[in-house]
């Protein structure tokens, strides 16, 4: 006799390991896959996974095969014009019926397509700016939920039934199944009053009338009083742990001395401390400032994506923020962070101002200022002046750095504090 | 109200399209019954209910239950996925491994109809083919496949962990690469077993050393007679198990690397038959669930809308698209096989002239025994050479088309007509004749006196030459083998020619270690 075996609650991840030898194996194609996508994401958009693609050709499985060419006889179904000794001309290269199959030579030039969950992506990102495990464990974590009241719903729990709303509700469903009889009641009643004036106590239509009057009340008390779909229950929710709000500026450099690959590295820069914000905070809005001589309020495309020349003054893009906080985010309210990416080359002079406007009408309203200074060489002016200010606000962190793999240290002491 | 009813009506078996566990067990009693009145011998059922994602693993690890880890795998379960989850290809309703007992899987999300119809198939119609064809008899050994199997994954996990992933990984790569021409196609093999592969791995890893070295020992004689020892080819025959080739006599193989090598040829040997009977035994398996549920619906035993269903699905597997249609791609294995097989029922019931003429033997015989001796005895290439009959040529029109690259226009070689129909047969059978559809190349010499080069020469079937991706198996074949390969091509007039060579020089203590 046959045995039937229910599998579907056995482990389902059987392939889990296979797919991670995949992962591994080509991790240096699925890294410049999740770089690309790095840079054609918002910073806002780290969360999700990524559709990832492989040139088919790097993944091949090489076996022996039959080439085109040689001879080729094949069977096909379905003739409606060939005679024997007919001759067709070769159909085009790209297939097409009646013609020579191009036997199954290679797997095509096409990508191979697949998605890269949310983990996995991340993991990537991570590696790349070589980030601590703790670290990286706080950062993939998911937001942590409470639950909160949420009105009242049909069902839930005996203990959380909500009693003054469940009786409410009965009172009414009482109330409305009964008024047609308490209506008709009232006409009986009556009728019954008419019929006694007129006939007297015995007579068979009051007889009648009394046992209908008796027949309604007993509808009505058959009304129940409280039934299963009267009971309302409280509804509970649950929510992101409740936070604060944060502000994060983003001011970076858009001179002509800041190429591209500065760019993306001032990105991955961004990213991070978007991702270490959205773990603390529910609310962020960010806040773009390109500059090069003037500083410019920007939206995020415009920020990484047009180019300028010509030359720099910082102090112009610390002015505008500090502008902005006045005006915008003044009292109190937000949390404000702010990043900042250069190549250190400033104009000589405007050096010392910016330090000046740093520590005195920045820092003092920001939980944490962090600096980053993307340049092969010697750290340039503008680092010698910030170097001054390192000491005396814990709140401000600077780096030099030449590739993302640097970023971290400008955020170890952010990061230590949540962890402790 | 009462009706006389002359015979009791049979009741009709669950007719919803939701499936409960006690719905397939009666189903599944029904259809066992049947096929043992058709006298169907089968192995043990073993009816496993799988999910959508469970039957996706199923596919990446070649349909077997268990199987070791490699990252070819993660591929397969990536495309297949990524084509699920958009919608661009369906799974298939079933996969059943030849096993004893029979393994068949059902997917949660089939309705009971086609969990019926998987039943009849796969576990009445491909377990009875399994049982009973020469090929799975010779070649496979249904008791021991899924303990093998576990055998394989530890050990090579065990390697991974001694050796690291990525040599163990290579090592998978380059026998995958062989695994086509890592088959043995006329020796018989011997049978597996998990206690006698245990106790006997280890034997064999030091008997295995000590003749590899055998044949690299300095020769005192060869000084004597040098121009004899020139002529000596070793392998005295050519070989045309590569793989098995590598396993005895790769020289620089550590041990446990042979008995990789030797589970990656065992297991594509398991596979050899199921690649040479796809038209036999997806046709056995398809007459058998189309005449089961027929001969149940006869009892009165199916409602009507179950049929309709089992038949709207049954049509679309067995369609055959004619060559100009968009959706054509080559010939339909189920469509042959099916109609072949109801063919040689016909032949025997109801036999024409032109069927006593073409099958003296089975015209007007019993046909069980026919079909018996058939699914017994044959494989795609010999079924078809034998039974394909004039009649279903014409059903199928069939033509053949001659593609020489040395003329400008194709070429109609023969249509479904009297002087066609031996030639469309013949051709046919020939394209399901794995030795011509896979290039022949065998391990030819092995310069033993010299650099220890091997020859591997191909012998090109119908002026074919070899694909592009050659060179690539080339390097995963000097890889295992260590020392130079050389692969040769030996045309029509029995000239020779270098295709390729790959290099290199590998030896103990050198960098590469």
């Amino acid at each position: 006799m046959a045995r039937i075996i229910d599998r579907r609650f056995d482990s389902k991840k059987k392939s889990a390991v296979n797919r991670q030898r995949f992962l591994r194996r080509f991790k240096k194609q699925i890294r410049r896959a999740v770089n690309d996508a790095i840079n054609g994401r918002s910073i806002r958009n780290l969360d999700n996974g990524e559709e990832v693609s492989i040139p088919a050709r790097d993944l091949s499985e090489p076996h022996f095969q039959h080439g085109k060419g040689g001879i080729w006889d094949q069977i096909y179904s379905g003739n409606d014009q060939f005679m024997a000794g007919d001759s067709i001309n070769r159909p085009p290269p790209a297939g097409g019926g009646g013609g020579s199959k191009a036997s199954n030579e290679g797997e095509g030039e096409d990508d191979f397509v697949f998605h890269l969950s949310r983990e996995e992506f991340l993991d990537i990102f991570f590696d790349d700016l070589a980030l601590p495990n703790l670290v990286r464990t706080q950062l993939a974590r998911i937001t942590d939920y409470r639950s909160q009241r949420a009105g009242y719903s049909t069902d839930g729990s005996p203990a959380n039934i909500n009693i003054i709303r469940s009786m409410r509700g009965a009172l009414g469903r009482r109330l409305a199944l009964g008024s047609p009889f308490h209506a008709r009641l009232k006409e009986l009643q009556h009728e019954l009053d008419e019929a006694i004036k007129r006939y007297g106590e015995d007579h068979e239509e009051v007889e009648n009338l009394r046992a209908e009057i008796a027949r309604l009340k007993i509808k009505i008390e058959a009304i129940p009083f409280i039934d299963s779909f009267d009971l309302r229950y409280n509804n509970r929710i649950r929510v992101p742990k409740p936070t604060t709000q944060a502000l994060m500026f983003c001011i970076m450099d858009v001179s002509g001395s800041m190429d591209e690959e500065k760019k993306a590295t001032a990105k991955r820069f961004f990213m991070l401390l978007y991702l270490f914000l959205t773990r603390a905070y529910e609310h962020i809005e960010v806040v773009f400032i390109r500059h090069h001589t003037t500083a410019k309020e920007v939206d995020e495309e415009e920020f990484f994506h047009s180019r300028e020349s010509g030359g720099t003054v910082v102090s112009s893009a610390l002015l505008l923020m500090n502008e902005i906080i006045r005006e915008r985010y003044a009292g109190g309210n937000w949390n404000i962070y702010g990043a900042q990416a250069s190549d250190g080359d400033n104009w000589d002079n405007d050096s010392p101002i910016c330090r000046d406007i740093l520590g005195a009408r920045i820092l003092p309203y920001c939980q944490y200022f962090a600096y980053i200074e993307i340049t092969p060489g010697e750290p340039q002016n503008l680092w010698r002046e910030y170097d001054k200010l390192r000491g005396a606000y814990p709140n401000f962190a600077m780096q030099h750095i030449e590739e993302p793999a640097q970023i971290y240290p400008v955020f170890r002491e952010l990061f230590k504090k949540t962890l402790t | 109200m009462k009706r006389r009813a002359k015979t009791p009506l049979p009741e009709h078996l669950p007719t919803t399209s939701e499936w409960t566990i006690e719905a397939i067990e009666r189903y599944h009693q029904e259809v066992a019954r049947v096929a043992a009145s058709y006298g169907l011998d089968t192995y043990p059922v073993q009816i496993e209910i799988i999910t959508t994602e469970q039957m996706m693993d199923a596919y990446a690890s070649v349909g077997m239950p268990v199987n070791y880890h490699h990252w070819s795998f993660g591929k397969h379960f990536l495309s297949t996925e990524k084509g699920y989850k958009r919608g661009q290809m369906g799974l298939a309703y079933e996969i059943v491994i030849n096993s004893n007992p029979c393994i068949a899987y059902l997917m949660e999300e089939n309705t009971l109809t086609m969990q019926a119809l998987v039943i009849a198939h796969a576990a009445y119609g491909h377990n009875s083919f399994f049982k009973g064809n020469y090929l799975f008899q010779t070649w496979t050994n249904a008791d021991a496949i899924v303990d093998y199997l576990i055998f394989a994954r530890n050990f090579i996990s065990q390697c991974e962990e001694r050796h690291g992933e990525d040599e163990v990984e290579l090592l998978l790569d380059s026998c995958h690469a062989l695994m086509s021409l890592g088959v043995d196609r006329y020796r018989r093999p011997q049978k597996l077993s998990l206690g006698k592969e245990q106790m006997r791995q280890r034997e064999r890893e030091e008997y295995m050393q000590s003749q590899v070295n055998e044949l690299w020992r300095t020769l005192p004689q060869m000084d004597a007679h040098p121009e004899q020892a020139t002529e000596v080819t070793f392998p005295p025959e050519p070989e045309e198990n590569l793989l098995y080739f590598i396993e005895k006599h790769a020289p620089l193989l550590e041990p446990w690397e042979r008995e990789i090598v030797r589970i990656v040829r065992k297991i594509a040997q398991y596979f050899f038959p199921q690649r040479q009977t796809q038209v036999m035994n997806e046709g056995w398996a398809t007459f058998w669930h189309y005449t089961i549920l027929n001969h149940l619906y006869d009892e009165g035993l199916l409602a009507d809308s179950f049929m309709l269903e089992f038949l709207q699905s049954h049509t679309n597997v067995v369609y055959q698209p004619a060559y100009n249609e968009r959706w054509y791609n080559g010939v339909n294995p189920y469509a042959l096989g099916f109609s072949m097989w109801q063919d040689i029922k016909r032949i025997c019931e109801n036999p024409t002239d032109e069927d006593r003429e073409w099958f003296p033997d089975i015209a007007g015989s019993d046909w069980r025994a026919t079909f018996d001796f058939a699914m017994r005895s044959f494989k795609d290439e010999s079924f078809v050479a034998q039974f394909l009959s004039p009649k279903l040529i014409r059903d199928f029109r069939f033509f053949s088309v001659l593609d020489d690259e040395r003329e400008d226009k194709l070429k109609v070689s023969a249509i479904h007509d009297d002087s066609g129909y031996r030639k469309i047969r013949e051709t046919l059978s020939e394209q399901y004749n794995l030795g011509s559809r896979e290039p022949n190349i065998q391990v030819w010499n092995v310069d033993l006196r010299g650099d220890r080069s091997i020859t591997l020469r191909h012998q090109p079937y119908q002026q074919r030459p070899l694909g592009t991706t050659t060179e690539e198996v080339m390097k995963h074949f000097a890889r295992l083998w260590g020392f130079t390969v050389r692969l040769e091509s030996v045309d029509e007039h029995g000239s020779i020619e270098v295709l390729q060579e790959a290099r290199i020089e590998k030896r103990r203590g050198h960098s590469d270690d």
